[in-house]
């Protein structure tokens, strides 16, 4: 999924560049609204954790493989503007590693941080709402988003390559082609998305973004399962307690 | 009555955590020592298994016939181009350690960004 130099024209790969700037410029902002200090090492881990998931590439058909793109993982561990943020931080340092072309940046930005993390995002966010309002929904959510968020990112390439692709090829080819092996993949990405947030969710369910507003209502669902009167005696009793310890 | 508070530590355990949060602070450590011993287990020992295969998109370059256009990285030349340290003879070594050296940095250059992000956010509570 990493576009090397080459693959699309200069001016395409410019415009990319400044959408990604605006894409990320636009998470830095939402991001220091809403984060505090605590969060800092766990974005780095979300970003380090991507890094390690990108260099595993699964074999997929036909002598082809792919990897985690990570951006509904990391939109649902620390959410859509820091796991942006963080899939950028991914991609820059994979430069080092000569992964991923330089002029090519700001397409991968666009393809993996903007459609991977913040499109994923909201395709999560959609399922969850017609999932039931349980913490088990979030792994099963997350993994339906990342199903369709990888297409999705290969959709994006083949825009980018219509805009601007160095070599004029049939669409039609193109589009069939990166699909086609993409949903594979992202049959990968899902297994692998919610098996991670399946393992964050049942150890830290507080340290997950998408699970936050569902913990808050946890309480709740609680009091209602346990019913009619013993139940109600019990955290009535409780309560009673609670206010004479206190 | 002591029948019914017996059957609820939770109670003094929430009293003992409190709103704040400080036990949070120290578990949260546990958990990134356990998040990135993973990382860097997955990196150093399990990317050795990963499959050389070409990618998705590599794959399509090559069959539609635009894999040509790709120009050679910037960064080709570099001792960890290629997700391999050169001069280190075992492929899976020279994997392995590269892929310890990426974590590593990820690890630092996210967490330092994600703590200029919030240093970005005006404060009025806090010195």
């Amino acid at each position: 999924m990493h576009i090397p130099d080459g693959f699309i024209d200069a001016p395409t790969s410019a415009a990319y560049g400044a959408v990604a700037v605006a894409g990320v410029g636009y998470a830095v902002r939402r991001a220091s609204a809403e984060v505090d200090d605590q969060v800092v090492p766990l974005a780095g881990l979300c970003a380090a954790f991507v890094f390690a998931g990108q260099m595993l590439n699964f074999p997929v058909a036909l002598g082809t493989s792919g990897h985690l793109l990570g951006g509904v993982l990391a939109a649902v561990l620390v959410g859509p503007w820091l796991g942006a943020i963080a899939i950028a931080v991914v991609l820059l340092v994979q430069s080092l590693f000569a992964d991923g072309g330089l002029t090519a940046l700001g397409l991968n930005i666009t393809n993996m941080a903007i459609v991977g993390a913040l499109l994923g995002y909201l395709l999560f966010r959609l399922v969850l709402r017609v999932l039931p309002a349980r913490l088990g929904s979030v792994p099963a959510a997350a993994g339906t988003a990342a199903l369709v968020t990888v297409p999705l990112a290969a959709a994006s390439f083949v825009l980018q390559f219509a805009v601007g692709g160095t070599v004029d090829l049939p669409l039609g080819g193109v589009t069939g082609a990166m699909l086609g092996v993409h949903v594979l993949i992202g049959i990968g990405e899902a297994f692998i998305t919610a098996a991670t947030v399946s393992l964050v969710v049942a150890t830290r369910p507080d340290l997950v973004y998408g699970a936050r507003h569902l913990l808050e209502r946890a309480p709740l669902e609680i009091r209602g399962a346990a019913g009619v009167q013993a139940g109600g005696a019990a955290i009535s009793g409780a309560a009673v307690t609670g206010k004479v310890d206190a | 009555m002591t029948d019914v508070t017996t059957p609820l530590p939770p109670d003094g355990a929430a009293d003992a955590a409190g709103p704040a949060g400080r036990p949070a602070g120290r578990s949260n450590r546990l958990f990134l020592v356990a998040g990135l011993f993973v990382a860097l287990v997955l990196a150093a020992f399990v990317s050795g298994f990963a499959s050389s295969s070409p990618d998705g998109l590599e794959k399509v370059a090559e069959d539609q016939g635009f894999l040509e256009q790709g120009r050679d990285h910037a960064f080709a030349d570099w001792p960890i181009a290629d997700y391999a340290v050169s001069g280190i003879g075992n492929e899976r070594v020279a994997g392995g350690l590269a892929g310890v050296i990426g974590v590593t940095i990820t690890f630092v250059v996210g967490g330092a960004l994600v703590l200029a992000v919030t240093r970005l956010r005006p404060r009025p509570n806090r010195g």
